[in-house]
Parts: structure tokens; C-alpha cells; sequence
């Protein structure tokens, strides 16, 4: 058991902080420290093609695919290197974690050849279309149909929580395409293209103002045939083997920004006196421990070598730093006061802080709420009993 | 990256765990809680037959080598079977001679703390006074100080070592919440002590090693009151149904889960990073103790109340989880106090 990185990795640290560093000092620093998903999305786009034109697109893919097969170790340091440069995150994040792994999972080599450069090269954006207004914690429920006709998918319904999909290329639906079928069995998976007629995308704004989540309405919208990944009826497998992505390597960038985040709780702290605060300095030491366990917790679930046991840090990873993040929020409106509940411009937009607490209510409910991730610990983490489930 | 066990410390947990749960049985603990709280034989075995004692001890003074990591592993078994054993006096005491005594003090000491002829207790005293190589006053709350034949006795920068059998010290056993670690008071009276030779060393090493020995009991704890918890959800059935099918039931046994996890990753960051010489050694050791601690106590209270009725009673082994999880919160520091110390670490001292 060691605590940190081989000598190798540690070289391989700097040559990632040089590059990035040298980066954000040089041609792309009017991006530096932007934290929003949605700012300046046109020069982010042009930085996602200098990453590609440097190979640190995606660095985990085969080097066929413009990666440069790099470890495990060596994905967490650039990860890690990456948020600490103050480098903002990627706007095809969905593209390069979730549909390039899809497509090298489950994709044809025909599909792989057609997608996995353009999105190494940030040139396809793409989003996510899995929940609807009736299938949110409960996927396995959607309603959004699609139908072959004349050798052409045609896709009905709605999509809602797409994050992104004003600025993306391409969506990947998941939809019901047997008729009358239920939960998991009938779905199909469909890569499609945004820009058409039966495309219809309608922002949705967040409780802090923003809007970086959309609805998505498809009427009549079509894909070629061959659009689909894995076969027909395969879409659960296929959705299911995509999530699975969503945890891993890009934690530990994650958590630079978790740092970057409980030091300006700190330096706030410092600067208005609550350090001063007993119980503020309490949380405040609590929130520090918990982020390091976080750091550790992580370190311990990509140590992990025999991928057929459950991993419980790996199982209790999304409940323990949404949860983490949200109490930050609450600790950092403490540690402001009113101040807090003022903004320091003309519209409703948010400083850092104040953005945290309101942004962080959502950290506990996507990507699996903390009551969805509580079932899923204790059924397959404790071999709880399943919940008995009502009529589909 | 490598924050994982080796081969070797897998083999270690193995064995520590079968020893455990064999030796360490219910039956067994309770006959020692009705005595002087240490199951003796149960001692002498894990000594001399294990030779696990000499784990976390450097090899010239007899121990087994290792680190902290191993030493972790054994009081995480150890834990798990809330077993009525010296090893915290152990972890202090060993530690503290080993990092800060003379040659001497280690040759006279240490064979015999490692072949478990001699078991030992620190206490942190308050109001000791010392001259001319006797001390007197009073230290409260020596944990298994009743059957004690070593004492480290530390106040401030100064530390020494007395023995049981000393002119001028009475030893007062107390009954004790948890019976299988009962307090005594010393009372000192011109008592002849033996300063370390490096008394600030020892202090530190005696403080980090019963924090890993806490923390990593209390990690086992924990994992042991979800496990049988876990176990009784599935075989109790009301309403038709095995209570763990319940989400009002299931979510707390993930919460637990959770947290378990947590400490778990913060009792073996402290102990490699203690091994490790890590700059973050300090702020490791104060987060493993406090969150295990509290850890244990969450999860071992969550076991009476998710039993219901029977967790209550004598019989049922719950409260022993549940006195052992209250006792070390309050061991060796609070949460409070160790959070603190991380506040200072981050934002200096409160103005």
C-alpha cells in the first residue's frame, strides 16, 4: 500500500502541467478559470481542437483513435493537472467520457472510424438524451418512440435535461422502438443529428439563473437506419454500459475544483472573521477531511485490480461527494452571512460561492438521486432485497 | 497507484480475521468483561503463537517489522470482534519506547511488551509533579490500567515510565460502561519513574499509534455492526417481507455503508502515511481518528435501533459495539478537539 505516484507518473505530472500551464498562459488564456459549462462554448471549441492537435483529447483511447493509450494512473494526473492549470472543463465532456466509450464498447468499426475523430478532435459535440418529463429516476420507463420507415429511424417525443444541447452536433437517444413494450426490453439506442427540422431545443433555466439544461422535442426528427448502437431492442444494454463511464478517471480532476471550491470557503472565512467561529472552524475541518477521504477513496477504487468484486468506495462515490459539495454550498452561505444573498452586479448571476450553494441542490439529484444511489448501494453493495416494483 | 493491499498485507488480514473471529468469541469477551476486561489467554496466544504483538516494532528490538499499514490490519480484526484485548496499551506503549527510549529502555521493555508478559497503559496526566526522579499526583481514565504492569505516564514535553508494582502507587479500577476496557486512577506518591530518553518523540508516537489503533478498531467495528445488521435484515420478516426490503430500512444501511467507506480510506491514509514519513501524516491522523470514531458510533447505534427490541438487551451483542464506539470517541481526543486541530492547520489559531 503506498500513498502516491511512481517516479514515471510524476514525470509524466509535470510534462501535463507544463503543456497545460504554458497553454493557459500563452494562446487560450481568455479561458482560464472559467467554471461554467456554457461560457465562451465557440473558443472552447477551438481548445478542444488545440487538445486534439496535441494528443491530449483524450489520452485513455487507442492511438488509431487520436489517444495515446495512456494508463490509468496516467488519465488521473492529466485529469488532475488539468483542473489544477484552471483550465476550463471540456464542452464535449459528454462526447469524449460517455459517447467515445459507448462507441469503443459497443459501436461497429464502420461507426468508429465515422465518430471517434471528429469528437477526439472536438469537432462532433455531443449531448445526452435519456430522461423525459415521466422517466427520470425510473429510465427504464421512456416513451419517446422511433420507428423504421423507408430505411430511416423517425423519432417522436421528448427529451428533457439535455445538457448542452444548444451548442452540440449530435444527441444520443435512447427510445422505445417495439411497440407496446415495456421497461428495459424494446429500447433502442440512436445517435442523431441536431441540426434538422424535427429537432426542437428549448432551454431550460436553473434555479441560479442559468441555463446550461434544455428541453428536447423530436417531431418526425430522423436518422439513417444504421444509426443505431448495438442491435434493436439493445438499448438498455447499451445505456447501462454507458454509465457505467460516468464514474472513474475524471474524478480526480473533479475534485481539483472541489479544492479550488473549499478554499474560497476558507479565504472567505479568513477575510470577514467566521474563522474566528468555532463552529465554523469545525465544518471547516470537516469539509477538508472530507474531501481528502474523497481523494482517497478515489485512489483506492482506481487501485482496485479485481474488477468481478463490488467496490464499495466505487459503489458510495456519487452519494459521498454530491452530498460533500452540497454541504459546502450550505457552510459557504454561513461563513458569507446576507452578503451572501446580494449580488454584486445588476442581473441575476452568481459570484462563486453563492453559485455553489444554489448550483449544488442538483449534485444530489443527477446522474442518480441520493435516494436512487442509496437503493443501488444497499441492493447490490448489501444484498438488500429489491424494492417491490409497482405496474410498468 | 497503489492504495491498495500487497499480497502480504491481504495475507496478514486473512489471518488476523480467522484468528478473530475463532478466538475472540462472544462467550469468551463476556468472561473477560465480568473479570478484569483483558481475556488472557486470548493474549498469550495472539503474542506467542501469532507473533503478531511484534507487528509495527523494529526488528532489532524483537518485533516483526512492518508498519502502521499492518498494524492497522490487525487492530481492524481486532475491532471487529469488539475483543477484550491490551492493545491499545500496546500500540501507545511500545511505540513510544520504541521511537523515544534509550537503548536500554528498549532492551527492558519492549521483549516483554511483545511477548505480552507485560501489558501496558498510557495516560496523559494532569497536575503530576516531579522531582528528583519521583512523581506524584494523579492520571484518571488508564485504559485496562487495572491489569497494567507498565505505565507511560506523559504531561507536557515530559514522559516516563512506571511500573505497577511501585512503591507509592495505588491503582483504582472503576466499573466501566465498556467492560472490555475498564478505566483505573493511578495515585502517585513520590512513585520512582523513568524519564524517556526522548520524551517528545515518545509522546508522538505513543499519540499516532493509539490514533491508528483506534481508528482502525472502530473501522471494524463499524464494518461489523453493518455486517450482522445486514444479516439480521435479511433473515427478519414483518409485514410479509424481510425488513431490509423496506427503503426506510435499506437507506440506512447505505448510509452506514457510506460512511464505513469513508473511514475506511481514512484510517489507511493515517497509517501509510505515518509509515510513509508523508507531510500529511498530521492532518491523517486527526481526520482518521474523528471520523472513525464517529463512524463507529452512527453505525453501532444504528445497530440497536435497526434491531429493534432485541438490540436492546444484555444478550444480544450490539451494546458491546455500542460502549466500545462511545468509548473511543472520547479516547486520546475528541472529534471535536482533533477537527480543531485541523481548523488550525488550515486557517491558523482562532483570533
Amino acid at each position: 500500500m503506498k500513498l502516491g505516484f511512481s517516479a514515471a507518473d510524476e514525470d509524466f505530472r509535470r510534462e501535463c502541467a507544463d503543456w497545460l500551464n504554458g497553454q493557459m498562459a500563452g494562446e487560450f488564456k481568455d479561458i482560464k478559470g472559467i467554471t461554467t459549462l456554457t461560457e465562451k462554448a465557440e473558443r472552447r471549441k477551438e481548445w478542444e481542437q488545440q487538445l486534439a492537435a496535441h494528443k491530449w483529447s483524450c489520452i485513455g483511447w487507442p492511438e488509431a483513435w487520436g489517444g495515446r493509450n495512456a494508463t490509468l494512473a496516467q488519465q488521473v494526473i492529466f485529469a488532475e493537472e488539468y483542473a489544477r492549470a484552471g483550465v476550463p472543463g471540456r464542452v464535449n465532456h459528454i462526447g469524449i467520457e460517455l459517447a467515445g466509450p459507448t462507441l469503443l464498447a459497443f459501436g461497429t468499426e464502420e461507426q468508429q472510424k465515422r465518430f471517434l475523430p471528429g469528437i477526439a478532435a472536438g469537432q462532433t459535440i455531443f449531448c445526452q438524451g435519456f430522461s423525459e418529463p415521466n422517466a427520470g429516476s425510473d429510465l427504464a420507463s421512456v416513451r419517446t418512440k422511433a420507428r423504421l420507415e423507408g430505411g430511416e429511424w423517425v423519432v417522436n417525443g421528448q427529451k428533457i435535461w439535455t445538457s448542452l444541447a444548444h451548442i452540440s452536433d449530435w444527441i444520443f437517444v435512447v427510445t422505445r422502438s417495439e411497440e407496446g413494450s415495456k421497461g428495459p426490453k424494446g429500447l433502442t439506442f440512436l445517435m442523431m443529428e441536431i441540426d434538422q427540422p424535427g429537432i426542437e431545443i428549448r432551454p431550460i433555466k436553473q434555479i441560479n439563473g442559468d441555463a446550461e439544461f434544455n428541453e428536447t422535442f423530436f417531431t418526425d426528427a430522423r436518422c439513417p437506419a444504421d444509426s443505431l448502437i448495438g442491435a434493436v431492442g439493445d438499448g438498455w444494454r447499451v445505456a447501462m454500459g454507458l454509465l457505467a463511464f460516468e464514474r472513474g478517471v475524471s474524478t480526480l480532476g473533479q475534485q481539483m475544483g472541489f479544492r479550488n471550491e473549499l478554499d474560497e470557503v476558507i479565504a472567505a472565512a479568513k477575510a470577514n472573521g467566521a474563522a474566528n467561529d468555532p463552529l465554523i472552524r469545525q465544518r471547516i475541518a470537516k469539509a477538508e477531511i472530507g474531501l481528502r477521504l474523497m481523494r482517497y477513496g478515489a485512489l483506492r477504487m482506481l487501485s482496485q485490480t479485481d474488477h468481478s468484486k463490488i467496490d464499495g468506495a466505487a459503489l458510495t462515490y456519487k452519494i459521498q461527494w454530491a452530498s460533500w459539495r452540497r454541504s459546502l454550498g450550505e457552510l459557504a452561505m454561513d461563513v458569507l452571512g446576507q452578503a451572501g444573498e446580494v449580488a454584486d452586479r445588476d442581473h441575476y448571476e452568481w459570484d462563486v460561492l453563492p453559485n455553489l450553494f444554489l448550483y449544488s441542490r442538483a449534485d444530489t439529484i443527477y446522474g442518480g438521486t441520493n435516494q436512487i444511489q442509496r437503493n443501488l448501494i444497499a441492493e447490490r453493495g448489501l444484498g438488500m432485497p429489491r424494492e417491490p416494483r409497482g405496474d410498468v | 497507484m497503489e492504495f491498495t493491499f500487497t499480497d502480504e498485507q491481504l495475507m496478514i488480514a486473512e489471518t488476523a480475521k480467522a484468528f478473530f473471529s475463532e478466538n475472540a468469541t462472544s462467550e469468551r469477551t463476556r468472561k473477560a468483561m465480568a473479570a478484569d476486561g483483558v481475556d488472557h489467554a486470548l493474549w498469550d496466544s495472539f503474542c506467542t503463537e501469532l507473533g503478531l504483538a511484534g507487528i509495527g516494532l523494529p526488528e532489532a528490538a524483537g518485533g516483526a517489522g512492518l508498519g502502521m499499514v499492518e498494524f492497522a490490519i490487525i487492530a481492524e480484526a481486532a475491532g471487529a470482534q469488539v475483543s477484550a484485548l491490551p492493545l491499545l496499551g500496546l500500540a501507545t506503549v511500545a511505540q513510544a519506547i520504541a521511537a523515544g527510549g534509550s537503548d536500554a529502555q528498549q532492551a527492558e521493555h519492549l521483549p516483554n511488551l511483545i511477548s505480552g508478559a507485560t501489558i501496558a497503559a498510557f495516560a496523559e496526566g494532569q497536575g503530576l509533579s516531579h522531582a528528583a526522579g519521583k512523581v506524584s499526583g494523579t492520571a484518571q481514565f488508564v485504559p485496562h490500567g487495572a491489569v497494567a504492569g507498565l505505565f507511560l505516564l506523559a504531561q507536557g514535553d515530559a514522559a516516563w515510565l512506571v511500573k505497577a508494582d511501585a512503591p507509592g502507587l495505588a491503582v483504582k479500577a472503576h466499573v466501566t460502561m465498556d467492560q472490555t476496557r475498564p478505566f483505573a486512577t493511578l495515585h502517585l506518591d513520590g512513585v520512582t519513574a523513568e524519564p524517556l530518553a526522548n520524551p517528545v518523540a515518545a509522546i508522538a508516537a505513543a499519540r499516532a499509534g493509539g490514533w491508528i489503533a483506534l481508528s482502525a478498531e472502530a473501522l471494524g467495528g463499524a464494518q461489523a455492526a453493518l455486517d450482522r445488521t445486514v444479516a439480521y435484515a435479511k433473515e427478519r420478516v414483518q409485514f410479509g417481507r424481510a425488513i431490509g426490503s423496506f427503503q426506510a430500512y435499506k437507506h440506512r444501511l447505505a448510509d452506514m455503508m457510506v460512511e464505513i467507506e469513508q473511514a475506511r480510506s481514512a484510517v489507511y491514509w493515517a497509517a501509510c502515511a505515518a509509515d510513509e514519513g508523508s507531510d500529511e501524516a498530521a492532518l491523517a491522523l486527526h481526520a482518521a481518528k474523528s471520523f472513525a470514531a464517529d463512524t463507529y458510533f452512527k453505525c453501532a447505534a444504528d445497530m440497536i435501533q435497526l434491531h429493534g427490541g432485541i438490540g436492546f438487551t444484555w444478550e444480544h451483542d450490539a451494546h458491546l459495539f455500542f460502549k466500545r464506539a462511545r468509548a473511543i470517541q472520547s479516547m486520546l481526543g475528541n472529534g471535536a478537539w482533533h477537527r480543531e486541530e485541523v481548523a488550525k492547520m488550515i486557517l491558523g489559531e482562532a483570533a
